[in-house]
């Protein structure tokens, strides 16, 4: 056959012609405009207009910011240091920057101590996001929020460590007769932890000295950025749990669980988070035991965590409901009873289906901690609008302060949001 | 014979309550039900308790007595000597003016950037994600008190408008954009006004006549008449003719620089805390719609879209006729939620200074009466009576556009 074909035909090429360019009218950077920029007249125009605006917004905060000056004392400075040119003011950064991120009151000398916190921080949170690291670290998840405790307040190191010991306690209890009965192992663990802590109550005193290792802090001294990073974290950390259990008292066949938990749902995520922050300010006090004080910083993070527990709530009944109900008979017909029909068939899955949703709640709720500044605790805002522009060194300082302020919260909401994306895909186990 | 007996009855004994499940849930109930009321019990008798050492009781009698307070923006009318109740109807319809003002901007922004994320133009879509991503990710509070920082620092005082000072003339002739608001012309109505307007109102009944007899047309014969220039042409001609003939009765009120030394007078004006409020609110939740409607359009599968093409439709009204309405069924429930949010967020008015629900009952009142627990009962319980009624409408819309499926 090849043969003949030699035969009859005079000439062969033997080697491949080398790829040529495509020509310049199909490939290029001339070509990717025409076809993504200019592909009709109208949406060529809407190129211009858009090419207009963001012209119109970089000429004028470029100057603005490239000519601005950071280091001067006071904003009567500032603006001699400019003569007239407009143009901004970053001095007030510098000058600022601790009452920013530690609020007003903390004692100066310490900041090390919330700066520490927030790095390990880190360090406790990435078993947690990124599952490929060693699972060991999640020891230090576990032992992180007595630290940061201990760093951020100071005082007695006993504190944290019997609010410790109360969870080993009740872990312990709960993993001898957990395994026979869930719900005898569950109480029994929580009551032994609360006998720990009321006994610790009586001997922690009786341990501190005079004078503890770190200074320690009251909780109306916290301030600045902290301060929403530290109602951030806590109220979502401690509402997933709380959200978990109201979704599944939703979700019970029991109609009196199910109605409790679905009138307190309903009636957070009824009201704003503003009235709530006012029963923490105003009203909580009336209800608690006569002469007990709780400080406002716990008062309100007990209300900012069943507001988020309630929507996390809804969340992950959607994640409930959208598993497909075979699972839920798998788990039956295996003869699991609830608590581990949840624990390993349900929770696992719901909780994957949730996750998008509950980083929304997350970020919404990070950027919701501003709202303490409306009952007068001094968070990034509230310090802000209150000592910084308040002073006389400082009084008209807007734009620099709010879009530092700005882009603070941009950062951690945009990061955390990317994060949940890259879970998303990381998660997927359909095939597409 | 044999006879037939029932399995002889086991005997309850006690333990059968936590082992069997038949008696296992009532139980657990009864042991939540004892919590519960313990927990009430506890919760009233502090209060009790608290309420008699501070001397104090529970009472609505505050209601009742003069506020002893201004209110700068009031849609009905009220007084420093009108009682408290008044004060917090003025709060209530200034939320509700906010809100419907907010929502229907967010949903013109949302949409707009919505669509405009879809674009095939490069440098718009990457512009719309920008907004979004800037808007979502930045807290509503701080955009409140931003946009209320431009207003009140950047532009000049009303009185830079006052005078023949040409630099300074109104915007259009009609607009002042002072550090207190905007000034806008009120309409004055003339008699014979009212015909004019009750010619509006039957245009717009006739718009919806004309839409429901081309639908029927369309589907009975298949004919398609044009919908947009008649329905714009039976809103506007009507009620313009009638003006005319009617001979102008309503006239523009517009701020007038030359009538006082001090102040504009003249026209509406629409204070800054409003415009903040309702400018950052819409743009802030407009950026949340824009992700709902892009990813409702998106919901809709390409098939349907290359079906319609196959039949030869254009593309404008593949997206009217076969697009929108699938799409919309996947954006509207989440955009009455985003309704919501914006009713619920219009109480961070308190931190500009507008006199919303939260700010008149919940700040100056509270505050001035000393009555905290009523007040916030009876501000939580108006955001929940709003909450429940758009959630109310939003169930019935959501079963009445159910896919009815067979």
């Amino acid at each position: 056959m090849s043969d003949t074909h030699a035969h009859s035909v005079a000439f062969v090429r033997e080697t491949t012609i080398e790829q040529q360019a495509p020509p310049s009218s199909a490939a290029g950077p001339v070509a990717w405009m025409r076809e993504n920029l200019f592909a009709t007249l109208p949406n060529a125009l809407l190129t211009i207009a858009s090419a207009y605006v963001i012209f119109l917004l970089l000429s004028s905060t470029l100057p603005w910011i490239l000519n601005g000056i950071w280091n001067t004392d006071s904003l009567a400075e500032c603006r001699e240091a400019l003569q007239g040119q407009a143009a901004a003011c970053f001095s007030v950064l510098t000058e600022r920057w601790n009452q920013l991120l530690f609020g007003f009151q903390y004692p100066s000398d310490q900041y090390w101590r919330p700066g520490l916190a927030f790095v390990l921080l880190f360090f406790a949170a990435a078993p947690v996001l990124f599952f490929d690291l060693p699972r060991k670290l999640l020891l230090f998840t576990a032992v992180y929020p007595f630290i940061a405790y201990w760093l951020i307040w100071g005082g007695s190191i006993f504190i944290p460590i019997f609010a410790a010991l109360g969870f080993v306690a009740g872990y312990v209890v709960f993993d001898r007769f957990g395994k026979q009965n869930f719900a005898l192992g569950f109480f029994g663990g929580v009551a032994t932890a609360l006998v720990v802590w009321y006994a610790s109550g009586f001997i922690t005193p009786a341990l501190t000295p005079e004078e503890t290792f770190l200074e320690a802090v009251q909780s109306r001294d916290m301030g600045g950025f902290m301060l929403n990073m530290m109602l951030g974290v806590v109220c979502v950390s401690l509402s997933i749990p709380l959200g978990i259990a109201l979704a599944l008292g939703r979700q019970s066949s029991m109609p009196l669980i199910k109605g409790i938990c679905v009138v307190f749902i309903e009636f957070v995520r009824g009201v704003p988070l503003i009235t709530l922050l006012f029963v923490a300010n105003v009203v909580l006090a009336y209800f608690l035991p006569p002469g007990t004080t709780f400080d406002l910083i716990l008062r309100v993070i007990i209300m900012i965590t069943m507001f988020a527990s309630a929507y996390i709530a809804e969340v992950i009944r959607g994640g409930l409901a959208a598993l497909p109900k075979g699972q839920y008979e798998a788990a039956d017909s295996l003869g699991l009873d609830y608590p581990q029909a949840m624990r390993l068939i349900i929770l696992p899955q719901a909780l994957k289906i949730s996750i998008p949703g509950i980083v929304n709640v997350a970020v919404g709720l990070f950027k919701d901690t501003t709202l303490v500044s409306v009952i007068s605790m001094f968070d990034l805002v509230g310090m802000i609008r209150g000592p910084i522009l308040a002073s006389t060194d400082w009084n008209g300082v807007y734009w620099e302060l709010f879009s530092f302020a700005a882009i603070l919260f941009f950062v951690v909401c945009y990061g955390i949001s990317q994060y949940s994306q890259w879970l998303e895909r990381r998660l997927a186990t359909d095939h597409r | 014979m044999t006879a037939l007996t029932d399995p002889p009855k086991e005997s309850f004994r006690i333990g059968m309550l936590l082992s069997d499940t038949r008696y296992r849930s009532l139980t657990f109930q009864a042991i939540a039900l004892l919590v519960l009321i313990y927990c009430i019990a506890t919760l009233a008798n502090n209060l009790v308790t608290n309420l008699a050492a501070a001397g104090l009781n529970i009472s609505f009698d505050f209601l009742n007595a003069p506020s002893g307070y201004d209110i700068n923006q009031t849609l009905i009318p009220y007084t420093s000597q009108s009682t408290n109740l008044q004060a917090a109807w003025v709060g209530i319809i200034n939320t509700l003016l906010v809100a419907v003002l907010a929502c229907a901007t967010a949903t013109i922004f949302g949409v707009i950037a919505g669509v405009l994320r879809l674009s095939n133009n490069w440098l718009v879509r990457k512009l719309m994600s920008f907004y979004v991503e800037i808007f979502r990710n930045i807290p509503v509070l701080i955009w409140i008190i931003i946009i209320f920082t431009i207003i009140t620092a950047a532009l000049d005082s009303p009185r830079a408008y006052l005078g023949d000072d040409p630099s300074k003339q109104l915007g259009l002739g009609y607009f002042a954009f002072t550090n207190r608001g905007i000034y806008v012309p009120l309409p004055v109505w003339g008699p014979g006004s009212g015909i004019v307007v009750g010619v509006f109102f039957a245009s717009i009944i006739g718009v919806f006549a004309y839409r429901r007899y081309a639908k029927k047309l369309l589907f009975d014969t298949g004919r398609l008449l044009p919908m947009g220039w008649p329905s714009l042409v039976i809103l506007f001609v009507p009620a313009i003719i009638v003006y005319f003939v009617m001979g102008s009765p309503i006239s523009l009120d517009a701020p007038d620089p030359l009538a006082n030394r001090f102040n504009l007078q003249g026209g509406l004006q629409v204070p800054a805390p409003l415009i903040a409020l309702w400018f950052a609110l819409s743009i802030y939740t407009g950026a949340f719609i824009a992700e709902n409607v892009r990813a409702g359009i998106q919901a809709v599968s390409k098939g349907q879209t290359e079906a319609a093409a196959a039949l030869g439709m254009r593309p404008r009204r593949i997206m009217n006729l076969v697009v929108l309405p699938q799409a919309l069924r996947v954006i509207i429930p989440p955009l009455i939620s985003q309704y919501l949010n914006i009713t619920k967020n219009s109480s961070l008015a308190i931190a500009v200074g507008y006199a919303d629900i939260t700010a008149t009952l919940g700040g100056i009142t509270l505050n001035t009466s000393g009555r905290a627990i009523e007040c916030i009962l009876l501000l939580m319980l108006f955001y929940l009576i709003i909450s429940l009624s758009i959630s109310a409408v939003m169930n019935v819309y959501n079963n009445a556009i159910k896919l009815k499926e067979r």
